[in-house]
Formats: C-alpha cells, structure tokens, sequence
C-alpha cells in the first residue's frame, strides 16, 4: 500500500522581496523556499538583516509598499499571493496569526487588553460584544494570566512585558489559527520570563494542533524548541536540517561559524567570523559568504552554489564543499 | 598574568587573585529613588563587594535589578543614597577635583548601545581625540598617531579616523567605544551590556577582542550583563542580583557548576542550551519580578520561590559565605 505522504499546511517557493532604491533593485530575500507541516515547528534563523522576518511577513502579505514579491505561498494548496486582498483578510488573524517582538508596539495603547482581544472575536467570528468578551477571558485564563476578570479590563501599559506578550498570544490563539508565525516571541523577555513565554508557547501548540514558524537568532531556543531549522543567510537560505543535524552535523561554513562563535567554558578561545554581513547593495555573484568563509576557494566567487541535498538525505547546504566539511 | 588562553589553568579557587590588590571596593551601597507620592524606589540595596586587579567581575540579573543603576553608582554618574566606594583606595563618593579627574582616568564605561554613545556629529578621530586632549594624555601633534594606533589595537584601520558613526556597522561602533575607553589607560572597565545590541558572530569578536586587552594591560572587568553564557565565558567571579540585592557571589566556576540560591538555579535552568541531547530540567519561575516599588517583605524572592518555608516571609536573609568564598543570602543556608 502506498505511503500517504504529509501534506504541508504551508509551502512556500521561491519568495523573493526586493526594494528598488535610487534606481538600483535591493533583493532583501532571495528564492526562499521551505514547508511547514501540520503540527510541525519550523525554525528561521539567521542574524539581524538577513531577511527572516521579512519572510514572515510576506507570507502574511504585510510588506512595506514599496516592497515588491515574488513567487508562490501556498497555504493549505492555494496561493496566498494570488488571493484578493479580502480574502486575506479573512486568513490573517483566523488562518494565520502572528506573534511579534516587541508586545508593546504591537497593542494598542488606547484600548484595554479586553477590547482587543474581543475585536479579533467580533471580526472574524462575528461574535457580539458581550460574549467575545466572555471568551476573552476565557483566553486569558489559556495564556495562564491570573485573574484573567480584572486584567480584562487593563491597558497595555499596566501590564508587565510577560504579560504582553501572554496577551499577544491569547490574540493570536483566539480564533484557533493553523498557524502560528512567531518573529522573535521572546527577544525583548528576562531569562525566567522568557522560559515560561516558551513552554505556554510550546503546550498551546499541542493542546491545539497547530504548527509554529519560529523565527529566532538565539541557537539556544533552536535547539530546545525547533523540529526542522532553515539557517539564513543574505537573504538566501543557507543550510536546511532536522534540527539534530544542524547542531552534530552542520555542513554549511555559516552554520559552522555560529556555533564556533558561542561563548564557551571559561578559557576556551572563541572563533568568531570574520568581517561583518555584506550590504545587500554589495552583493556579488558567487557564494555571498565567500567573503567571510575560511573554506573558500576561487570557484566560490564565481558562482552562487545550489542549495542540494547532503547523501541523499533531507540536511541540505548551499556549498560546494558540503560534502568534505 | 594569572590567565592566559586556555594555557594557564586559573583553578578552582581563583587563588592567585587572593593575593591581587582590591581596584574597586563597594561598602553597604543603597541608593533610593523618590517615586510618585511617598514611595521609594529601592534601586540598590545594601550591595557590597570588590574587583581585584585584573579580574574580570561578572555582575547578572534581569531587568530592573539594579545593575544598571550600580554601574552609574561607581561611576559617579549619580551619587549613593548611603555607603561607600573605593577605587584604588580613593572615596569616590567624596572625590572631586584632582582625585576625581584621577579617578576617571582609572576607570572608564562602555555602554550598551553603541549607536547613542557615539556623537553622530563627531568624527571618529574627535570622539577620540577629545579624550586625549582634555586628559592631557599625549601632546597635541601626537594625538592623531596615538589614535591610529588605538584603533589599530581594538582590530579597526586607519580609514575609519575621518568616519563618522553611521558610516560604522555596530560592532565597529562598539570597537570604536572601546577604543576611546582605553585611551586614557584605565584599570578597570565597566561594561554595561557590551554585546547585546550585536549579532552572535559580531559578539565572539568583541569578547576575544576584550579578553585580549585584559591580558595586553592588565584591565579588570565589571561586566554586567543578563547573558548567562557571556558571563559564564568571560568573569572570574559573579555576583547575581535580585532586586537591588546581591542574592549570591562566588567563583564562576563554582556558581555554574552548583547554584545555591534558588534564583541563581532558576535562572540557570532557564537558559535555552544550544546542544541537542542536553535537555534538562527547567525550573518555571511563577509571576514576574515584583516591581521595585514594592518590595516584597523577607526575602525578596519569596513569593517566586520554589523552595521558600516559613522564615522567608519575615526576614531578609543576610549574605552569608557558606562555603569557601561562597556568599549566598538564603535561609536555606541559615
């Protein structure tokens, strides 16, 4: 009998995002393609101007103007980018929903807690008031804020970041998305705060079957909350592996370098990468880690190589060395 | 030099900086801010320690703990509410005039971001070079070379002299702070969050470019910092603060092989390791810090702890050595 393969709730191919400034066209991300399946944790990792959130908000379609994209982003088999505005609408915040750094840019100063979490109820489910109100508190009680009845009545700037960010995913939950992208969820979190933004992450993910694009710079958090990992890197997607893969068995120089350059034991000589990430209107044509990469060779400046599979497996690297390193 | 890289084993103990002179010594430090109607903000509380030559001190907490606050405090950017402060037995808090302009000589600050420290106005040879000429560091018609070549230590090149700073990246900004920190010849640095506005790979430079000049001059270190694995990497000995309080301190080695005070376990626990197959047990702190306005009574960590009893709710434990040079302020350890 054959196998019935897992469709992914999300396939994205060849997204490409580029500015056009003074006449000359910036490509900020360059052919990303990557799925996420159902029930799946997906994690984009990659330094700061590397094109990660970028990506996750083109799926969301919530670009600058002046951005322009390509390419297919194909939600449960249809395509995102070909869906009149009204349409995804309906998708963003029901379908998909997002968790952002920063929780207090993203809420409304104005409004309570409450108000907003009720909104995304009265918009997309066509609650009314009074009970999207109910059930917004109800949705405090899953993101485990205590005594979700008063808090309700809060606004954003009386609560601590934590809470927030508890708030923010009670928004994000609240009409049973598929799928969860979340930029940088804890980034702006203490430590201790940071562990329990995570493990709420990690248990709603489970209580309600839904798959997470985690988009992370810290290896730390890839390792202990990521299945499947897509490093990044000028915009391109360097190296693609389960995650046990990326940490015993990197096979890109990038991927490498970041581990090298984690701080060690007492002692123990660090070995950073050298130079610092190419400006995107300085980009040639070979390898764009060439410039910073202790394995290249003539060959990697002269052309970009493929991102191909590693002995056939699903670890894949955008290097001509993979296979020797 | 006791320390070297990875070739000189420092030891268990720290013994060779038993016998290093104190540079910097903090004495029963509070200082207190009035908040709205007739609150007090309790920013430092009764914090006491001391940085030998040539040690780099780690100071850890989450935000709003008072590392910040302590960093200004030493500085003399602000002055302590009670307590005292000694550099190279001089009273900072008294100091003025002559000794203090010693001082500051003595003892000099990177900050956090390196875009707001940096004139964006100033070339980079004037942001420098102001250093050296107020100081009086080297005679005029030598302050360009002296410049070059401090750039030149901190790994920038001679280009960078006429550059302004939003021509730099960020780690060349924060090279560019260092650079300026170093042009008076300081003993130690204070340095208040060096690597959080910078990208992994931009941080290892900054951390092997600090670590050498420790060993080049002879600098001591209060890195402050709330980056666990930095801390663990680059400090000899660590204090970790809690709510203006220092809740332990002891020889790095020893903190992260056995934390004593739950927090310092907590805490621990809670930073994701990046290695596959080392899941361990992370301790979920419940609630928030409690905000330094309203201090909860007895230990100040009580209400989040998971190992409090009864005498925690009614008094401060005091910082205790309870083992070989190792100060924990718990009634655990009563």
């Amino acid at each position: 009998m054959a196998q019935i393969l897992p469709q992914p709730i999300l396939l994205t191919e060849e997204i490409k995002v580029s500015f056009t400034s003074n006449s000359k066209t910036l490509k900020a991300v360059d052919g990303v393609s990557f799925k996420v399946f159902e029930e799946d944790v997906l994690g984009l990792v990659g330094e700061s101007g590397c094109g990660k959130t970028l990506t996750a908000l083109s799926i969301m379609r919530l670009l600058p103007a002046n951005a322009s994209l390509s390419g297919k982003i194909l939600y449960k088999g249809e395509d995102l980018l070909r869906k009149p505005e009204s349409e995804l609408r309906n998708i963003r915040g029901s379908e998909i929903s997002m968790v952002f750094q920063e929780p207090m840019t993203s809420l409304n100063p104005v409004f309570t807690v409450g108000y907003q979490i009720a909104e995304v109820l009265t918009t997309h489910k066509k609650m009314n008031k009074k009970y999207a109100m109910k059930e917004a508190v109800e949705l405090l009680r899953a993101v485990r804020i205590p005594s979700p009845e008063i808090r309700i009545k809060e606004y954003p700037h009386q609560l601590s970041g934590g809470m927030r960010q508890r708030v923010m995913i009670a928004m994000a939950i609240a009409c049973r998305p598929s799928l969860i992208i979340a930029d940088e969820p804890t980034t702006a979190l203490d430590v201790t705060i940071q562990a329990q933004i995570l493990e709420l992450l990690d248990s709603l993910r489970r209580e309600n079957k839904m798959s997470v694009l985690l988009i992370t710079h810290d290896l730390g958090i890839v390792a202990e909350c990521v299945k499947r990992v897509e490093i990044m890197y000028a915009g391109r997607i360097v190296e693609e592996a389960d995650v046990r893969d990326i940490f015993t068995n990197p096979r890109h120089p990038y991927t490498i370098g970041l581990l090298e350059s984690l701080p060690k034991k007492k002692g123990q000589r660090l070995t950073p990468i050298p130079g610092q990430v190419p400006r995107l209107s300085e980009l040639h044509q070979g390898c764009k880690f060439s410039t910073r990469c202790r394995y290249s060779i003539n060959e990697c400046n002269s052309k970009e190589p493929e991102l191909i599979p590693i002995d056939n497996t699903n670890h894949r690297s955008r290097c001509i060395k993979a296979g020797e390193l | 030099m006791y320390k070297g890289r990875g070739t000189l084993n420092v030891g268990h103990d720290n013994s060779c900086l038993n016998n290093m002179k104190e540079l910097l010594k903090l004495e029963g430090i509070k200082k207190y801010f009035s908040a709205k109607g007739d609150n007090i903000l309790r920013a430092v509380d009764n914090v006491s320690f001391s940085v030998k030559e040539g040690e780099g001190f780690g100071l850890v907490g989450e935000s709003g703990c008072g590392k910040s606050t302590l960093a200004r405090l030493i500085l003399k950017l602000i002055p302590p509410t009670e307590g005292k402060i000694f550099f190279d037995d001089l009273d900072i808090v008294e100091a003025h005039g002559e000794t203090l302009s010693k001082i500051r000589k003595g003892l000099q600050i990177i900050f956090q971001d390196p875009f707001a420290s940096l004139n964006p106005r100033k070339r980079i040879v004037d942001a420098i070079g102001e250093a050296l000429i107020v100081n009086k560091i080297v005679p005029k018609r030598e302050v360009k070379d002296r410049i070059i070549e401090l750039l030149k230590k901190v790994g920038l090149n001679g280009d960078t002299l006429y550059k302004y700073p939003h021509e730099l990246s960020g780690g060349q900004r924060q090279r560019v702070c260092i650079a300026r920190a170093l042009s008076v010849n300081p003993r130690l640095i204070v340095a208040d969050e060096p690597l959080s506005a910078l990208d992994v790979s931009i941080q290892a430079q900054i951390i092997n470019l600090l670590e050498d000049l420790q060993i080049d001059s002879n600098l001591s270190y209060l890195l402050i910092s709330h980056n666990l694995q930095v801390i663990e990497h680059f400090s000899d000995t660590v204090a970790v603060m809690y709510l203006g309080r220092i809740v332990e301190l002891s020889p790095t080695e020893d903190l992260f092989a056995e934390p004593l005070h739950p927090y310092t376990e907590a805490l621990l626990s809670a930073v994701p390791v990046p290695e596959v197959d080392k899941r361990k047990k992370r301790i979920v702190l419940e609630g928030d810090v409690p905000s330094p306005l309203h201090i909860p009574s007895g230990c100040p960590f009580h209400p989040r702890c998971f190992k409090r009893f009864k005498p925690c709710e009614g008094e401060v434990p005091a910082l205790k050595e309870v083992k070989r040079n190792r100060w924990v302020s718990c009634h655990l350890y009563a």
